[in-house]
């Protein structure tokens, strides 16, 4: 049973990545619209995410409720500390979440709108960088639980070249995952056009801080290449996220309506299974000490065994009817 | 400020706010569905408006109350890591069972506000009543992992150790029903008679009276019956709490020195260090048959309790009698309604009934708040009832103080926008439902 609560667990993690991604993402369009397209962007953001959001965001408390109850030193080394960023995280979700609500049920429709608007946008670029900058801590080796500092402890614990780097590459891929998401979404030329420009625009972005993370990652001694390169499967997906990439690309550019949503998410996927299988079973590294694994940090077996039932059941709910409301309000059958 | 203050406060404040938006997310998706099911019987507009305008409101509060939720999630490991470490696996069945209840509330609410016109209407009628039953199955839940830090249960204490852990039966713990119940019970009343009470005062205002007047009678008989059902759930709880947690009922009764037919303080000023309550009205014998259901019995005071153990008084006491206070009197503006509705029909046309409803607005809310105050204050010195301090699970970064002022801020203006939010939409309801 704890192999199914791990694999809930990846499962939602990747699953709030790519909805949940796509979702801040769809704020990050927003802030890179020019004041011409921004209210057309935001019209048909609205129409596509409005449904949705909520339950995009959903995958986020399943992760922190498996974390919590199946391996409860995991969640609470987190807690400690990533304080900071997690309570910035909080803020950026907090603001984020009211402001589209407000804009939109805000019976009358004035100058509090750009207030809205605003703040959603700026919550929508926040929010996932620091989502970045906590993976790329937890993953960095720069939580020190022996630290005799604040400093050291709660504050180093994050911020470093390395994961604000992954913080930047997070907004890159959040910002891909709406172009590409909205594409499908609207049946006017100019505007497929104009997402259209938009992924390319964010690949090339994403490539660019990948390298920047790559970076990073030699000047703060974090083994990513190893990670990403040191196994045959990852290699595979490394690969095949290549490969599909240029495919994506040719797709884009003779503005061809291919699979590109399953693409874009495959390429996710393939990512995170390159960069957890090395890694796994531990899933926080720390500084001079052995890191946190899944196995070690494990709650009781019946607790374990109770988690993966509910998990079981829920998702035996949860799975059909969310995918009926995204087929309902989604494009996804054009695909 | 100290910086375990500060942690107590944020948390207290964080459930604070998220409480009331909880409560509405969870009670108002039922009234929609009631008037929902008016409109789809009977064919009047005026219900569907009603449903409509209800929804945006839902819509408003559910979003607020999903981001402060999810902000709890991560906010029990923010200020009680310590707590977390060894609690999250015995109480957390319920949050993994809620965390399935929240997601289907969300996947539902996005059919039902956008769905109208798209889908069989009894489908977008059932899944308006998904958010409801789900929402409640959610807060049940929740307050069974909160009855559980008053009723630990599920796992053998020893050494300092965790042991045999059992995650249902620290779900099913002594305290879950009596709380869980009161709670509901609770919501509904509060949300009844706020949603009522903004109604009745369109209709004393003469606008829309139509629409505000079938509006207003469907929430004032939610609320009405709640408020008459929870004097009974209150007494079951009073006597449940003097089994489990004597410090507890001992500190809400301001109850010093044990003593047999021990008499119910009501009002006074509890002073701690010489114990002893100023200007109290005592009814003898009334704490002992509350307690125990027998004039006589004996009821354990706070002299009983190792100082160290004692939870604070004045606040439990004063937060307890202004719990029960307002219930008494959302009680009696309940039966006064019931008798307008069976024998005096005149008195639904004269403007004293519906203004007593106004007054009544925030007054279950107020009540809410405080009854957790006790649950929450009553329960200290523990976080853990009788085997961890709350002292002993805070967090040990420094600084707590700062997010506490950030979160503060935040959770004012959201207040503040909130309620901006609302008067907006009821001012807007002329232009928005009366087109000819």
């Amino acid at each position: 049973m704890l192999y199914v609560v791990m694999a809930f667990l990846w499962a939602s993690i990747l699953l709030y990545v790519i909805m949940g991604g796509a979702d801040f993402g769809a704020g990050i369009l927003e802030f890179f619209s020019t004041p011409n397209s921004k209210p057309k962007t935001q019209k048909i953001l609205y129409e596509a995410i409005g449904p949705v959001w909520e339950a995009n965001h959903m995958w986020l408390i399943i992760a922190i409720v498996i974390l919590f109850v199946g391996f409860p030193s995991i969640y609470t080394t987190m807690s400690i500390y990533m304080h900071i960023p997690l309570a910035i995280m909080l803020i950026g979700i907090i603001a984020r979440g009211t402001a589209f609500t407000f804009r939109h049920y805000d019976a009358v429709h004035d100058s509090m709108q750009r207030v809205y608007s605003k703040i959603f946008m700026y919550a929508s670029v926040l929010t996932p960088f620091f989502l970045g900058i906590i993976a790329g801590g937890a993953v960095a080796g720069t939580i020190d639980t022996s630290a005799n500092s604040y400093v050291s402890a709660y504050i180093f614990s994050w911020l470093g070249f390395f994961p604000v780097s992954v913080g930047f590459f997070t907004i890159a891929i959040c910002g891909f995952m709406a172009a590409i998401f909205i594409i499908g979404e609207t049946d006017n030329a100019g505007d497929k056009k104009r997402f259209t420009d938009k992924a390319k625009h964010f690949i090339i972005g994403a490539l660019v801080l990948a390298v920047v993370v790559f970076i990073a990652a030699m000047v703060d001694g974090v083994p990513l290449s190893h990670w990403l390169f040191g196994n045959p499967i990852s290699i595979a997906c490394m690969s095949l996220a290549g490969v599909s990439l240029i495919w994506l690309w040719i797709l884009l550019s003779r503005e061809s309506t291919g699979p590109l949503r399953t693409i874009a998410g495959a390429q996710v996927t393939l990512l995170l299974v390159a960069i957890t299988y090395e890694h796994y079973p531990v899933l926080i590294n720390l500084k001079n000490a052995k890191g946190l694994s899944l196995i070690d940090a494990q709650g009781g077996p019946k607790t374990i065994m109770s988690l993966g039932i509910a998990l079981l059941a829920g998702s035996g709910f949860i799975l059909p009817f969310l995918y009926y409301l995204l087929y309902s309000f989604t494009n996804y059958e054009r695909e | 400020m100290d910086d375990f203050i500060a942690a107590r406060s944020q948390m207290a404040l964080s459930l604070g706010f998220h409480i009331v938006f909880a409560c509405i997310g969870m009670i108002m998706p039922f009234f929609m569905a009631v008037s929902h099911y008016k409109y789809l019987k009977t064919g009047n507009t005026t219900y569907r408006n009603i449903t409509k305008a209800w929804s945006k409101g839902v819509a408003i509060f559910f979003a607020t109350g999903a981001v402060s939720g999810t902000m709890l999630s991560f906010e029990l490991g923010l200020l009680w890591p310590r707590f977390m470490l060894h609690a999250g696996p015995i109480f957390g069945m319920p949050f993994s069972l809620e965390g399935t209840a929240f997601f289907i509330e969300a996947i539902a609410l996005g059919f039902y506000l956008y769905g109208w016109d798209r889908f069989n209407k009894w489908f977008h009628w059932i899944t308006g009543v998904i958010v409801g039953v789900s929402g409640l199955a959610s807060g049940i839940l929740v307050v069974a992992a909160n009855a559980w830090m008053n009723s630990p249960a599920g796992f053998d204490y020893a050494d300092g150790r965790y042991l045999n852990i059992d995650p249902i039966a620290a779900m099913f713990n002594k305290a879950w029903f009596s709380q869980s119940l009161h709670m509901i019970i609770a919501a509904v009343a509060a949300t009844g008679f706020a949603v009522a009470g903004v109604h009745a005062l369109m209709v004393l205002r003469k606008k829309n009276v139509a629409f505000h007047t079938k509006a207003f009678r469907i929430a004032a008989v939610f609320a009405c019956v709640a408020a008459l059902l929870q004097p009974i759930s209150g007494d079951h709880s009073a006597k449940d709490v003097a089994k489990r947690q004597p410090a507890k009922l001992a500190a809400m009764e301001a109850h010093f020195n044990t003593q047999t037919s021990a008499p119910l303080i009501l009002g006074g000023l509890p002073d701690e260090k010489t114990g002893t309550v100023k200007y109290a009205l005592e009814i003898p014998g009334g704490l002992s048959f509350l307690a125990h259901g027998n004039f006589k019995a004996e009821v354990t005071g706070l002299n009983a309790i190792q100082v160290q153990n004692r939870p604070p008084v004045a606040i439990t006491h004063f937060a307890f009698q202004m719990m029960v206070g307002l219930g008494m009197f959302m009680c009696l503006v309940a039966v006064l309604y019931f008798i307008a509705i069976w024998k005096k029909r005149s008195w639904l046309q004269q403007g004293w009934l519906l203004k007593l409803f106004v007054i009544c607005v925030p007054l279950g809310y107020l009540a809410v708040e405080a009854g957790w105050t006790v649950t929450e204050v009553g329960r200290q010195p523990w976080i853990m009832y009788g085997i961890m301090r709350t002292r002993d699970a805070v967090t040990p970064m420094p600084g707590v103080a700062y997010t506490f002022y950030v979160f503060t801020s935040i959770y004012l203006s959201l207040s503040l926008i909130v309620v901006f939010l609302l008067y907006r939409q009821v001012k807007m309801v002329p232009f928005l439902y009366d087109k000819p």
